[in-house]
């Protein structure tokens, strides 16, 4: 399989403007003709459902929630870059796309990322006209701050609660479709499968959460905009119900599935304080703007300190080692995620951790608090404080935070051509479903800037052009494709209920996390990896004869629910491990062992890896087949990524 | 590890919790004896243990809403001992930790009550009639692209955090459960005053409240009576102000439009 990314000649700046003059246009009097599936309604499903709906296309769209208010968007905290450069300090759509092409460890398409910077400021323009209240300057212009990692304030916010914000206005303008008659929506409905007709997407198979009742469902284009696959490691800051299900049936139909070792281990969450641990909490990295990363300088202080003896404030000034501006004096506390996360491990594993298992650094907010007062970090940071107080029983305005990092962002995703349309034609993936934008590690501020960027901007243009090539012809699901596909998700739905085992859904996805987090988490190595493969096969093959779920299908059943989507998991986080294993370098959030600078940084390896992996699977425990979509690189100079 | 109490004792903890079948089977309320309860749990930690044990025993688990865990989602909606979401004010089920109980505790666990809200399953309540309310009017006509550049719409920042306090709504339906007349005002209220606030909203301003407000009537909730128990539990602090402003605008709109017989 040749993989063609469909790339648009040109300068890289002219290179959209061009293309969108390219694509093909669907008649306004057709577009009521054509029918498209939009799977998943966060920030890059509602944005996409509600955008192609207001050009005439009908739209069905799907959540699992009880409302597409409910999406995981929502929880994201501290803001969505924006090329705007409305404070004058040297931004451009060209550094934001340098920036995110740095940042993301020059594994991303130069082309992608350009047309996102690009976008970037239409989304603004957007959210802004929607009602959503971002920030504001006593003006009455729109606010900024830097963020994750920028030398430059492009960041907007809506105090630590610019997901629900943005998500908020996206859902609006879905709502609003809906009243109209254009997006006729599927709430507490979960696609377990995707049919594929002749080659081409041509629809879905669901489940109705509350009564089971299966569904097929024919459009003439599907969009899975179904969010990213971090729990695959059980504990991370998604939401529990977030998963790979939607694109992993997608994948076993024949998308390939790209760069799946590429996750993102975010630095500032709260750390684990028990087994009954349920997930994992995300303190924003706005704080880093303020908070400073430190542990005792010994090993012998951390002990004390941990067990007890001496308290955070016995601690002396020059007794306290603030590592990150020690090791990176230009960005300090403001080094990318990846960075920062793998030098908090480094401190943990040294012995030089906090808090009663180690596995913990401060993150101290008394030098800010001594320069602006209580009153003062109350505005900036307030609801981020009580949220730490609520959950820890701390003060952080009186001790620093212990912060851990934790699997926050999966870059990998589905394999999409510029257009956003997968190696499947007329199946399309947005957001962090996509892998398209991010390379191997994300900067902050910057997934919602690709979920709506996709979802308003990309999606709207790209598919017309598929459209305008299929027959406006009435689909439906008469198809013996769609009566299999159902009967395969009655088939698998059969067999979890029949297998009545002795462990829970829960159990194997927790033993699951725990392999993938040892082993493939923030450092791996070509052992480990080998070791990890042989535990989740073994795994699996106990979850398919020892797994318990009661009552029935016919009902409200979140047992049965969970079984299916930690199914998928058993499957895709080996694939994981794979990819992982093929790619001997370090690079993002992919950091192996074995490859490193004398300094301990990732160390790339751009002649052998400077690719795309992209997996097709072949079936059932078989391996999957590796694709490479070589990346090139004309408007920026590889370097060894320096945050010196 | 987290908390300030490391000596704080597991607790053990008898829960009676609603169980009913489906929206038109009866219920009742099932005794439960949970053991070993860490005060550092959430509440819905708390709950996963009791589901890992009555899987373990071949008895299906009790349904709940939840998601993003992090108070910010709206799923989580349980009436715990007689409140929405239990009694730490300020708290939505997820962010309430089991150390606000003592050893030997007895909890009531409901879902939300109110017609307007059915029962899916034991804890599981359909709350699809809010976003029947915001699709009645609960947004600004504005399609995708053809929009003015952000700062060409300046707003005051009193003005713009005043919207943002009332955008901050989760939707959660805290507000409606504990209201006695299971009336959704402070809801509505919210997203009318959020967008009534701001420039974006003028155009609509009138059509707006009436249809959402006529909404509202039709989803079988009640009236609301001032009592203001729906701010006095509302989990992100969404203030009663803006029923006064809903009150206001929706008279203004009576007064002054024909846009709705």
């Amino acid at each position: 399989m040749k993989l063609d990314a469909k790339i648009p000649e040109g300068p890289l700046a002219e290179k959209w403007e061009k293309h969108k003059f390219n694509v093909k246009l669907v008649n306004p009097a057709n577009k009521r003709k054509y029918d498209v599936i939009v799977v998943g309604t966060g920030l890059a499903g509602a944005s996409a459902a509600a955008s192609l709906a207001e050009l005439g296309y009908n739209v069905k769209a799907f959540s699992f929630h009880d409302s597409p208010r409910r999406a995981h968007s929502i929880a994201a905290q501290g803001g969505i870059n924006a090329a705007k450069n409305y404070q004058n300090d040297g931004d451009s759509v060209f550094r934001l796309f340098y920036d995110t092409i740095k940042g993301g460890d020059y594994r991303a398409r130069e082309a992608n990322v350009y047309r996102l910077a690009q976008v970037s400021v239409n989304i603004i323009d957007q959210c802004v006209a929607q009602g959503v209240p971002f920030a504001r300057e006593y003006g009455g212009l729109l606010a900024n701050r830097s963020f994750g990692g920028a030398q430059v304030s492009r960041t907007f916010y809506a105090r630590g609660q610019t997901g629900q914000q943005l998500l908020l206005g996206a859902y609006s303008a879905l709502m609003r479709q809906i009243a109209y008659g254009k997006v006729k929506m599927y709430n507490r409905t979960e696609m377990l499968d995707l049919v594929v007709v002749d080659g081409q997407a041509r629809g879905i198979i669901t489940r109705n959460l509350i009564t089971g009742e299966i569904q097929q469902h024919a459009a003439h284009a599907v969009v899975l905009a179904t969010g990213g696959y971090g729990n695959v490691f059980y504990l991370s800051t998604n939401a529990k119900y977030s998963n790979a299900t939607a694109a992993w049936r997608a994948h076993k139909k024949g998308a390939l599935f790209a760069n799946p070792c590429f996750t993102q281990i975010h630095p500032t969450c709260i750390p684990v304080s028990g087994d009954y641990q349920s997930k994992l909490t995300l303190m924003s990295e706005s704080l880093r703007n303020d908070g400073r990363v430190w542990v005792p300088k010994t090993v012998e202080m951390a002990e004390r300190l941990r067990k007890g003896e001496i308290r955070v404030s016995d601690i002396k000034e020059e007794d306290r080692d603030y590592f990150l501006e020690r090791k990176y004096p230009a960005f300090g506390n403001l080094v990318p995620r990846d960075v920062a996360s793998r030098n908090a491990k480094m401190m943990c594993d040294e012995g030089r951790g906090v808090g009663a298992s180690g596995l913990a650094v401060f993150l101290d907010f008394s030098e800010i608090i001594q320069r602006i007062g209580v009153e003062g970090v109350s505005q900036k940071y307030g609801n981020l404080f009580a949220m730490y107080e609520k959950i820890t029983d701390e003060n952080p305005y009186e001790m620093p935070m212990r912060i851990y990092p934790a699997v926050h962002y999966t870059m990998g995703g589905l394999w999409v051509d510029y257009n956003l349309q997968t190696n499947v034609p007329g199946l399309y993936a947005t957001g962090e479903c996509n892998f398209s934008d991010h390379g191997a590690n994300r900067l902050g501020a910057s997934a919602l800037m690709q979920g709506l960027a996709d979802g308003y901007f990309v999606i709207p243009y790209t598919i017309g052009d598929y459209l305008a090539n299929t027959p406006p012809k009435p689909v439906t699901t008469e198809h013996p494709a769609f009566q299999e596909a159902e009967a395969q998700v009655r088939e698998r739905l059969q067999r979890f209920m029949g297998i009545n085992g002795t462990r829970t859904p829960d159990e194997f996805h927790k033993a699951l996390g725990h392999i993938m987090w040892e082993y493939c988490g923030m450092a791996r190595n070509a052992e480990g990896l080998q070791h990890a493969k042989q535990a989740i096969q073994q795994l699996r093959k106990e979850f398919w004869s020892d797994l318990k779920v009661t009552g029935l299908n016919e009902e409200l059943n979140q047992t049965l629910e969970k079984a299916g989507r930690v199914a998928d998991f058993l499957e895709l986080g080996e694939l994981m491990v794979d990819d992982a294993y093929n790619r001997n370098e370090s690079c993002g959030g992919h950091f192996r062992e074995e490859y490193q600078t004398p300094e301990g940084e990732a160390l790339r390896d751009d002649e052998n890896y400077a690719y795309v992996a992209a997996w097709q699977y072949q079936g059932d425990n078989v391996p999957e087949v590796l694709h490479k979509e070589e990346l090139t690189f004309e408007n920026v100079k590889l370097t060894q990524r320096s945050y010196k | 590890m987290a908390g300030s109490n490391p000596n704080a004792k597991p607790m053990d903890l008898t829960l009676k919790v609603w169980r009913q079948r489906n929206r038109t089977a009866d219920g009742q309320l099932v005794d439960y004896q949970v053991k070993n309860i860490s005060p550092d749990m959430s509440f819905l930690e708390m709950l996963d243990v009791l589901n890992e044990d009555l899987l373990h025993k071949g008895e299906d688990p009790v349904a709940f809403d939840h998601d993003c865990r992090e108070g910010i989602c709206g799923s989580c909606n349980l009436y715990i001992n007689g409140r929405a979401h239990g009694p730490e004010p300020g708290t939505t089920t997820c962010q309430l930790h089991m150390r606000k109980f003592k050893d030997g505790d007895t909890i009531v666990v409901e879902p939300w009550r109110a017609a307007a809200f059915p029962v899916n399953r034991d804890l599981s309540v359909d709350r699809s009639a809010f976003d029947r309310i915001i699709q009645a009017g609960g947004y600004v006509s504005v399609n995708t692209g053809g929009v003015p550049d952000a700062n060409e719409i300046p707003v005051p920042k009193s003005i713009a955090d005043r919207a943002f306090d009332a955008a901050t709504c989760i939707g959660c339906g805290a507000c409606v459960a504990s209201c006695k007349n299971a009336s959704a005002m402070l809801f509505v209220s919210a997203k009318v005053s959020q967008l009534a606030l701001l420039p974006q909203g003028q155009v609509e301003r009138k059509t707006r409240v009436e249809n959402m407000v006529a909404q509202m009537d039709k989803e079988g909730f009640g009236a609301c009576t001032n009592i203001g128990s729906c701010a006095a539990e509302c989990p992100v602090g969404i203030s009663l102000e803006n029923i006064a402003i809903l009150n206001r605008e929706f008279l203004a709109a009576k007064a002054t439009s024909n846009n709705l017989a």
